[in-house]
């Protein structure tokens, strides 16, 4: 694991930010050679706070992607098992995630793998956990009653078998969270520790999301914080591309 | 990039880098437009899968919808208050020339006049949309002859008229026609106008006060039969009174129906109004100022003489007098000049500026679903500006119709 400490959000935005870029810029994309890019999965289709709004008004409106290379879990979909397995075939046509980029919640959960999620869970349908209804109530108006209590979802599985994880973590009350997730043992209570079993994973924070941590934890991968910079520093753009394939695309292995 | 689209096969353009209007913000977002109407891009990218066709690059300029003049007499030569042999070339040469100023959608008015020049003329009036040939009618406005002898301003005494005899039949008679008729402005203060205010909000005519000295109730009493809109706001009524505020009143009268606001028209050309009084009503009903140019004939040409239907008016700078005169007679403004001297006079933001210019007006004529804004699937009428809101381009329908620097205006 890679634990990147940084100051506060905007930082550890930017950081990622970088990181994802240099990636995809080193992964030298191309007709028929397509990077792919892993998120969670979100709220119900037909609504204003929509998954696919938040992802058109954050994501899609600011790059030229292709809409058919976007795969949006359909939570609407008349049989859901189905899409789900139909989500899994694709992600194995596509030639597997590349790099998946998540958030983890107050509770440990990857994506909607909420506590007692099963390790090597694939894509499905998953029950919500209390926690999570409340967290997105502010998008339902504040009234519970209004918001979904189940939601299709990447499994644990199916992140695993990306070939980078990177997980951002910000604010103290993901603290202990963070905390469960990488100094703690591997436990389904908790789903993001199952990376701690993954050979590519880079956590991703902020000074505030360290708080639970042994100080000798922030310490040491604080200290790697000039190592780790190589990977931003450079920034790389699609038109040096050619040079820099040449090169290795890591300076260091974890 | 391949676009895919199951709805339509018309080409996308995606207007890229630019701050456009919407919301009463500017905002940084690009503009999407297919078959002359404003598209939804979120729609289009995962319902339709397409992409843009053309994306088009605006070097940071402001986007705002197409302004609409609710009241202009003329401009470059042509009266609309003239019988001329010509005068369809008349509407047809200010609309093309307008499009320079942002104007995107027009009124073509008519002061008061004698009902042989309204037989004539209403005729070859027709609403029509704008494109490359010019700005679109929206239908005429009707300053007169139902106005107030004391407050004609620069219209002829012996034009003027009332319709005690026969209330609507008379008006009906005077004008010979309403089919494209969009706005009439009358003095409320004369006998039965209720019921021709009634009868035209009937039949979906806009009904403005003005050239009146309508004390304030009467002013409200023809806002209830419904009257919606205020011609030229201060001038030619009766000035503000603590005790009887008269028709500026309506701007903060509590005696108007539920769910109705009142418009209101103001010539910001720095002269009909002092920009103190400007400030007045802006900041007493802000959602009510609807900016107007009030152009006569003489706009867009050299000082000199020139008509107002009857009259013969001077153009001296920006003054605009009836010949011999000190009466006021119109404004020789363009609308985009008084778009930005409201700006400057009330120091309001770019935003509210440029929606008294285009959201206003077509609030007040019920068009506001297609016209005055850059929602999606509003008709995609619109102009670059730059940030001192100097029109660059004006585009109707989707299509450019003018750029500043193809024609050197």
């Amino acid at each position: 694991m890679k634990l990147i400490i940084l100051e506060n959000y905007s930082q550890a935005s930017e950081w990622a930010a970088k990181y994802i870029r240099n990636r995809i810029v080193q992964f030298g994309p191309g007709p028929g050679r397509f990077f792919t890019l892993g998120l969670p999965t979100g709220l119900p289709r037909d609504h204003p706070e929509s998954y696919h709004s938040f992802m058109w008004n954050n994501f899609f409106k600011h790059i030229d992607i292709s809409p058919e290379n976007v795969h949006i879990l359909d939570g609407n979909a008349p049989d859901l098992q189905a899409e789900c397995d139909a989500f899994e075939e694709k992600i194995k046509a596509a030639g597997g995630i590349e790099l998946f980029v998540g958030g983890i919640g107050p509770d440990g959960h990857i994506a909607f793998n909420e506590p007692g999620s099963s390790l090597v869970s694939r894509t499905r349908v998953k029950t919500l956990a209390m926690d999570t209804i409340l967290a997105n109530a502010r998008f339902f108006d504040g009234d519970l009653s209004k918001v979904p209590t189940m939601a299709l979802t990447v499994g644990v599985g199916t992140v695993m078998d990306a070939r980078e994880v990177m997980i951002l973590i910000t604010g103290a009350h993901k603290a202990f969270a963070l905390y469960k997730a990488i100094e703690d043992g591997v436990n389904h209570m908790w789903t993001v520790s199952a990376f701690q079993q993954h050979l590519n994973t880079v956590f991703v924070c902020d000074e505030d999301a360290t708080l639970e941590l042994k100080v000798k934890t922030v310490k040491y991968f604080k200290g790697l914080m000039l190592v780790h910079n190589k990977l931003v520093e450079p920034l790389y753009s699609m038109k040096e591309m050619g040079a820099q394939r040449s090169q290795s695309k890591k300076p260091y292995s974890d | 990039m391949p676009s895919n689209k199951s709805v339509s096969d018309a080409p996308i353009v995606q207007f890229t880098n630019c701050r456009i209007l919407r919301d009463h913000q500017l905002q940084r977002e690009d503009l999407w437009v297919r078959e002359g109407k404003i598209l939804n891009p979120e729609k289009l990218f995962f319902d339709e899968k397409g992409s843009a066709d053309i994306q088009l690059d605006c070097k940071d300029s402001i986007i705002t919808p197409g302004f609409i003049d609710v009241q202009i007499n003329g401009g470059f030569g042509v009266d609309f208050s003239l019988a001329t042999d010509d005068f369809k070339a008349g509407i047809d040469l200010v609309s093309q020339k307008i499009l320079s100023h942002g104007v995107t959608s027009f009124c073509p008015t008519l002061v008061t006049s004698p009902p042989s020049v309204y037989h004539q003329v209403l005729p070859q009036i027709s609403v029509r949309n704008g494109g490359a040939h010019g700005a679109g009618v929206l239908g005429a406005h009707l300053e007169g002859p139902f106005i107030s002898k004391e407050k004609k301003g620069a219209h002829p005494e012996h034009c003027l008229r009332t319709f005690e005899a026969g209330a609507f039949q008379d008006l009906l008679a005077t004008y010979g026609t309403l089919d494209c008729v969009r706005i009439v402005t009358l003095a409320p203060e004369m006998r039965r106008s209720s019921e021709v205010i009634q009868e035209l909000t009937k039949k979906g005519i806009c009904v403005s006060l003005g050239h009146s000295v309508a004390n304030l109730s009467q002013a409200e009493e023809a806002v209830q039969h419904g009257a919606t809109f205020i011609t030229h706001l201060f001038n030619a009524m009766l000035p503000f009174h603590h005790r009887d505020p008269g028709i500026v009143g309506l701007l903060t009268s509590d005696k108007i129906p539920a769910g109705r606001r009142v418009f209101y028209g103001m010539i910001s050309d720095g002269i009909h109004t002092n920009p103190a009084a400007l400030r007045i009503a802006h900041r007493a009903h802000p959602k009510g100022l609807v900016l107007v140019t009030d152009a006569i004939a003489g706009m867009g040409l050299a000082p000199g003489r020139h008509t107002l239907g009857q009259q013969v008016v001077e153009i001296d700078g920006l003054n605009t007098y009836i010949a011999g005169t000190k009466t006021l007679s119109g404004s020789v403004a363009t609308m985009d000049t008084c778009v930005r001297h409201f700006q400057e006079a009330t120091g309001c933001s770019v935003e509210t500026a440029l929606e008294a210019a285009s959201l206003h007006p077509a609030q007040l004529l019920g068009i506001e679903h297609k016209k005055g804004t850059l929602n999606y699937d509003s008709d995609a009428d619109f102009l670059m500006l730059n940030d001192n809101l100097y029109v660059q381009a004006t585009y109707i329908a989707g299509e450019e119709v003018w750029r500043q620097d193809a024609s050197g205006m």
